[in-house]
């Protein structure tokens, strides 16, 4: 019998019954489209995360403390930062960054409440990567002379002050009056921070205003950032960031309280969290398409239960037990191939599906669609072989002889 | 070539082992010329259904021989029987055994699709398995599923479709059992018919009046040839042989 033939004879057989072919074929449909729609959505987690990683700026090297390491009494300091920025070699910046309680700020007739604040340094912009779009940034002298000044989010001059120029206005945060020096370029969120709705001030400001005073002498920061002249200066710099951090807090360098970190080991330990998560899914997916395959043997064995008679027939007809096998085989692979594209074609609507809705990124993985179409083949080779040995094996008198 | 179309010597057929031993054909010894047309007649249990499959090529006898047209198949595997059904021979099967989703010219066409030797296009299947139904009297009938045929134009369809592979014989199984009496009438025309044309024909009945048609008329009981007649001189025809309606 010739294959064309053989695939007409399970066409035929598929199209018997096509509201439970249907069903059979939707165990493979959800298999195959979960296996790229979880990949999808775990890759482009992966992609925004890395993006907003690089968003920070580039080369970029973060220092911040580890709270709660036994023996470590000191947190990160201002003086850290300026002792960073003296004595390490191969570095083009360094700022440093506090994070007050959210205040209320007025201007003219508008009031917000709940704006972000943040410290910097003046190197802030330069270090970021992050530039001034209107007047400019403080710089060091007004940063130490602990000036009243500020500089605006793009958004936040926008809900404040409208199309009016900003700049020289005056704006009351808290009970305090700041004057406007500039506002920044639009930058949007950036992990989970709202660039744009943010008031920028000078680091000396927020920790004399609206920090807690610090029984340990110093200033406390959060985060000190460090950028390095280039990409391959980043291992030495970090070295020595490592080395001068533990001797000015007094640690040993194999037990530090801070740790300093680049971009890339960011996104490194990121992605093992989301490779976990991704490696989960995929596996779930996956036995979602074996469950799709245990469906078509199933409905295969019911079939060749039901058709019996007409095996039995078959046979009598002259068939081979080999083009019985083939027919119930071909007809199980039909029903997973169809299973496999539309599936795939599920999946990939699925994935932009999902992406389009906004709360969720999705980047469908090319490899994932052969591999699970592969898979939904395998599968149905492997769960019809067994029905359609059933079927070859049938005696043609006891088969001719079933009601 | 001989004249005989099938000779079976001393065939016997075994279900079970010792004491459960059942012998379903206890040496039975049968010569059926080309040409002829042989009703098989017996009793339920009586072997005739065993004997019929194993002419058929669908079993496998115990021991014995089974030379059909000049080949011995009795100890044939699966695949070379399977071959020797499609090429030798054209079943006629008491309940039709039609395909329900098939039209009657796909349900004619299905032993050409198995047909290992004659390789033909799906052109030239679909114009022989049109001729073999006009030939049968359904020509106007092509594309009608079973569910639109009466019972003897179903029956008709399986004639045609027994025929397609042009077989050498025709094994007939009851072939009017479920039939009214003129349907019947008409199925026993067309095997008529057939055997004038010269076509082999073996038919198992347990009516005298259907066996009646036939040339020859042999009796089975208890797995043996009890008898063995021609032109209506078969001490079988004689008395009531079957016992209702049932099948075996």
């Amino acid at each position: 019998m010739k294959l064309s033939e053989i695939f007409g004879t399970a066409w035929e057989g598929i199209t018997l019954n096509k509201v439970r072919s249907f069903l059979t074929t939707l165990g493979v449909i959800i298999g195959v489209a979960s296996v790229i729609i979880m990949l999808a959505v775990s890759a482009g987690a992966e992609a925004a995360i890395a993006e907003q990683i690089n968003g920070l700026g580039a080369n970029l090297i973060i220092v911040a403390p580890i709270r709660g390491v036994p023996g470590a009494s000191r947190t990160l300091l201002l003086d850290d930062a300026i002792a960073i920025e003296k004595q390490v070699v191969g570095i083009s910046g360094v700022t440093a960054e506090q994070l007050p309680p959210p205040q209320t700020v007025k201007a003219n007739n508008v009031s917000l409440d709940s704006i972000p604040m943040i410290g910097t340094t003046s190197s802030f912009p330069s270090v970021r990567d992050y530039p001034v779009a209107l007047g400019r940034y403080f710089n060091n002298d007004e940063d130490e002379r602990k000036s009243k000044v500020v500089v605006l989010g793009s958004g936040l001059a926008k809900d404040l002050f409208g199309d009016e120029s900003p700049l020289g206005q005056t704006v009351t945060i808290g009970t305090t009056k700041f004057t406007v020096m500039g506002v920044m370029s639009p930058k949007g969120m950036v992990a989970d921070v709202d660039y744009d709705g943010r008031v920028y001030m000078p680091i000396s400001i927020v920790i004399q205003k609206y920090m807690p005073t610090t029984t340990l002498g110093g200033d406390r920061v959060r985060t000190i950032y460090i950028k390095a002249e280039s990409q391959e200066k980043i291992p030495s710099a970090i070295a020595q960031i490592t080395s001068l951090m533990a001797t000015r807090h007094e640690v040993p360098v194999s037990k530090p309280d801070f740790t300093v970190q680049t971009q890339q080991d960011i996104i490194a330990t990121q992605e093992a969290t989301t490779a976990a998560f991704r490696d989960l899914l995929a596996w779930v997916a996956g036995v979602s398409l074996v469950v799709g395959g245990i469906g078509i043997m199933n409905i295969m064995l019911v079939s060749v239960t039901e058709r019996t008679r007409e095996i039995g027939l078959r046979q009598a007809l002259g068939a081979k037990p080999s083009d019985v096998l083939l027919q119930f085989l071909i007809e199980a692979v039909i029903l997973s191939l169809v299973g496999g594209i539309v599936g795939v074609l599920s999946g990939v609507g699925g994935s932009y599906l999902f992406g389009s809705l906004g709360s969720m990124r999705t980047a469908i993985v090319p490899l994932s669609i052969p591999l699970a179409f592969g898979a939904a083949a395998a599968v149905g080779i492997f769960f019809g072989y067994y029905p359609a040995t059933r079927a070859a094996q049938l005696d043609p008198i006891d088969a001719l002889r079933r009601e | 070539m001989s004249e005989s179309l099938i000779e079976v010597r001393e065939l016997t057929k075994v279900y079970g082992a010792d004491d459960t031993e059942v012998r379903a054909l206890d040496g039975v010894n049968v010569d059926v010329q080309r040409g002829e047309f042989v009703a098989i007649m017996g009793h339920s249990g009586s072997g005739k259904s065993t004997l019929m499959n194993i002419l058929g090529c669908l079993d496998r006898p115990t021991g014995g021989e089974y030379i059909l047209d000049g080949r011995d198949v009795s100890r044939l595997d699966k695949n070379e029987l399977a071959s020797v059904r499609n090429q030798k021979i054209g079943f006629v099967f008491q309940s039709f055994n039609l395909l329900p989703r098939m039209s009657a010219l796909a349900n004619v066409s299905l032993p050409m699709l198995y047909n290992g030797t004659e390789k033909l296009s799906a052109k030239d299947r679909e114009a022989r398995a049109a001729k073999a139904l006009e030939s049968v009297g359904l020509g106007n009938r092509l594309h009608h599923h079973p569910n639109q045929l009466s019972g003897g134009q179903q029956q008709r369809v399986a004639i045609a479709r027994a025929l397609i592979n042009q077989p050498a014989l025709i094994l007939a199984d009851e072939p009017t059992g479920n039939l009214d009496s003129k349907s019947s009438v008409d199925i026993m025309n067309i095997l008529h018919k057939l055997h004038q044309q010269g076509t082999t024909i073996v038919m198992v009945t347990h009516e005298t009046d259907v066996a009646a048609h036939a040339q020859r008329v042999i009796c089975v009981k208890d797995g043996k040839v009890i008898s063995d007649g021609r032109d209506g001189h078969s001490p079988c025809l004689g008395q009531a042989v079957g016992g209702g309606n049932e099948t075996e």
